[in-house]
């Protein structure tokens, strides 16, 4: 695009100030979308792991089940983008509907703060069942 | 300025309900549910790493009639939000967007996401022995 045409696109302030898209704009969007992909086959197989093994009344089951290297791999996968996916997901919704600014942002900075919590805890929690796994298969 | 009282565009107060707004509400509302949802899987797996011994106890909550409602409205929420997302992933690519695609798509993501459900309950119900409610 000319310059010319750029400068008729925008405000006077736009001009004045100079400044055009910081290139970062679609950053959540794309975010959403890639995290949104990523789930297709893995929530998929999440699904199936639900219905297969996280109904048995058998911790030991379970607990072997997620020591595995793949299914600890793929977990952590899906826990990372599923929550990913989440924070952004409800950071919209609280955009959309909450007004008052002391709730907005108390709000959105609780969607973080869950979100990187659950995370980092699920995801520790699948990593020591699959540590502890080696450790004990090594002795 | 931000004193003047100016009239609101009426909203969803008025509007006549459609597939379209209504599968675009719903998809926000399964999304929260799921939001909500991802609390039980990281209590599940800290149960399992951390205290294996109350294993049993949270099993029993899971499978009690109100865990199993949840799970069943978790399941429906799971494939709408799965499957209309798919839909909006093909808005994304510009298909899709004539009125006629967007009514049968909409439908087309009601019916498969009711059938996907129904159909994990029956392979839950032949993996376990337990239907929804006993």
């Amino acid at each position: 695009m000319s310059n010319e045409q750029n400068v008729r696109f925008r405000s006077k302030l736009g001009v004045v100030k100079g400044l055009g898209s910081a290139k970062s704009g679609v950053c959540h969007w794309w975010a959403q979308r890639v995290t949104a992909v990523a789930m297709i086959p893995l929530s998929l197989w999440f699904l199936s792991a639900v219905l297969t093994v996280f109904i048995s009344p058998d911790v030991i089951l379970v607990a072997k089940w997620l020591s595995s290297p793949v299914n600890a791999l793929l977990l952590v996968l899906l826990l990372a983008s599923a929550f990913y996916h989440a924070k952004l997901g409800l950071q919209v919704v609280i955009e959309d509907y909450v007004k008052y600014p002391y709730a907005k942002y108390s709000l959105l900075l609780a969607n973080v703060f869950f979100c990187f919590a659950c995370a980092s805890l699920s995801i520790i929690a699948v990593l020591k069942l699959h540590f502890l796994d080696i450790a004990a298969s090594a002795v | 300025m931000s004193s003047i009282i100016r009239p609101i565009s009426p909203h969803i107060g008025i509007y006549r309900k459609q597939i379209t707004s209504v599968l675009s509400i719903l998809h926000r509302l399964t999304g929260i549910a799921l939001y909500a949802g991802t609390l039980l899987l990281v209590i599940f797996l800290a149960v399992v790493a951390y205290m294996p011994t109350d294993y049993e106890m949270l099993h029993d909550l899971i499978v009690s009639a109100a865990g199993r409602t949840l799970l069943f409205g978790w399941t429906f929420s799971f494939f709408f939000h799965l499957l209309n997302g798919i839909r909006h992933l093909f808005w994304d690519m510009g298909k899709g967007f004539t009125i006629s695609a967007v009514n049968k798509t909409g439908w087309l993501v009601v019916v498969l996401s009711l059938l996907f459900t129904l159909a994990s309950w029956v392979i839950a119900y032949h993996n376990t022995g337990v239907w929804l409610y006993e």
